[in-house]
């Protein structure tokens, strides 16, 4: 009981964390150079910005569950929470379609094959020592080589940025792109769902051998 | 404080960076896989963001769909060739499917 405690406090603690880390992040990301070009409008943060931050906090909470967990299945619901996360912060790029596609696909596919295959590879009993990992410290120092670099990145360069459109429906426009100017990757993409659907019944399948 | 393109850059960096410690340091070939998964939604979240801030229109989206199609085609490849694996070895530690070593 007071192992499950620590580790939802252990959870609920990793949400803070990565919530308070993109909100300094994003005070950088503004940063003066955006502040004085901006007239500064001063306004508190509102829901929107409220609810962009805890989305970001559990996607990147879940991401960090991924790479941290010890025990296969809580990598699983990271990764659950993780997809959940992603898909939301689509709304907020006006993306409804892909928010909607992400939901149907990676947690109702993706995840759902995932789970599955931990249930039948994994003996249930010995789950504990199932998610061994070469050790904290070889992900600690890729993390910090890598991750830095990425984020100067995404601070530092001056993107050429357009006031972006008010949100509409893509649904329609995107059926129309995916059927006019993207016929060919369509179909393309569809006969590799067919091949990865047929090669993945070939491979897992059991042989049966009729002496 | 205004929601700016950095902010979605930084978690799809972020997401990129968990997924890459996840598969270079996981021993269990699915949770090698789930890190598969968090660098592709990583640059899913890349592309909706330039799309929505830096070129409009939908082109990115679209691009972001292939990528969900690609990897729903990849996971059920991939978790195939664990079961396929975990059949031939009775485990799923990547470090015993070495048959084709030496």
């Amino acid at each position: 009981m007071t192992q499950t405690t620590g580790k939802l406090l252990g959870w609920i603690l990793g949400t803070a964390l990565a919530i308070g880390f993109v909100v300094v992040m994003g005070q950088l990301a503004i940063g003066p150079a955006a502040q004085s070009m901006v007239p500064a409008p001063a306004t508190s943060a509102g829901l929107t910005e409220v609810l962009f931050y805890v989305l970001a906090g559990v996607t990147i909470a879940g991401a960090a569950g991924v790479a941290l967990s010890h025990n296969i299945l809580y990598s699983a619901i990271g990764l659950l929470m993780a997809l959940l996360g992603a898909g939301s912060l689509y709304v907020f790029l006006s993306a409804d379609f892909l928010a909607v596609a992400q939901l149907l696909i990676y947690i109702g596919g993706v995840l759902v094959l995932v789970l599955f295959a931990v249930m039948l590879t994994n003996r249930i009993t010995e789950i504990t020592v199932s998610n061994t990992s070469l050790g904290l410290w070889g992900g600690l120092m890729l993390f910090v080589a890598v991750a830095p670099v990425l984020l100067a990145v995404a601070l530092v360069t001056p993107w050429a940025t357009i006031t972006p459109a008010a949100a509409a429906h893509t649904t329609e426009t995107i059926g129309d792109a995916l059927l006019s100017r993207w016929l060919l990757p369509f179909e393309v993409a569809s006969l590799v769902l067919l091949a990865s659907l047929v090669g993945a019944v070939a491979i897992a399948r059991k042989e049966i051998k009729a002496d | 404080m205004q929601i700016s393109l950095s902010h979605f850059l930084i978690v799809g960096a972020l997401l990129f960076c968990f997924g890459l410690v996840t598969v270079t340091t996981r021993r269990n070939a699915v949770g090698v896989l789930m890190g598969v998964e968090l660098i592709l939604n990583g640059a899913n979240v890349n592309f909706a963001a330039f799309n929505h801030y830096v070129v409009g229109g939908v082109s990115g989206q679209i691009f972001a769909l292939f990528v969900i199609v690609l990897a729903a085609a990849e996971a059920a490849v991939g978790l195939a060739i664990v079961l396929a694996v975990f059949q031939t070895f009775k485990t799923i530690d990547v470090r015993y499917a070495d048959l084709m070593r030496e």
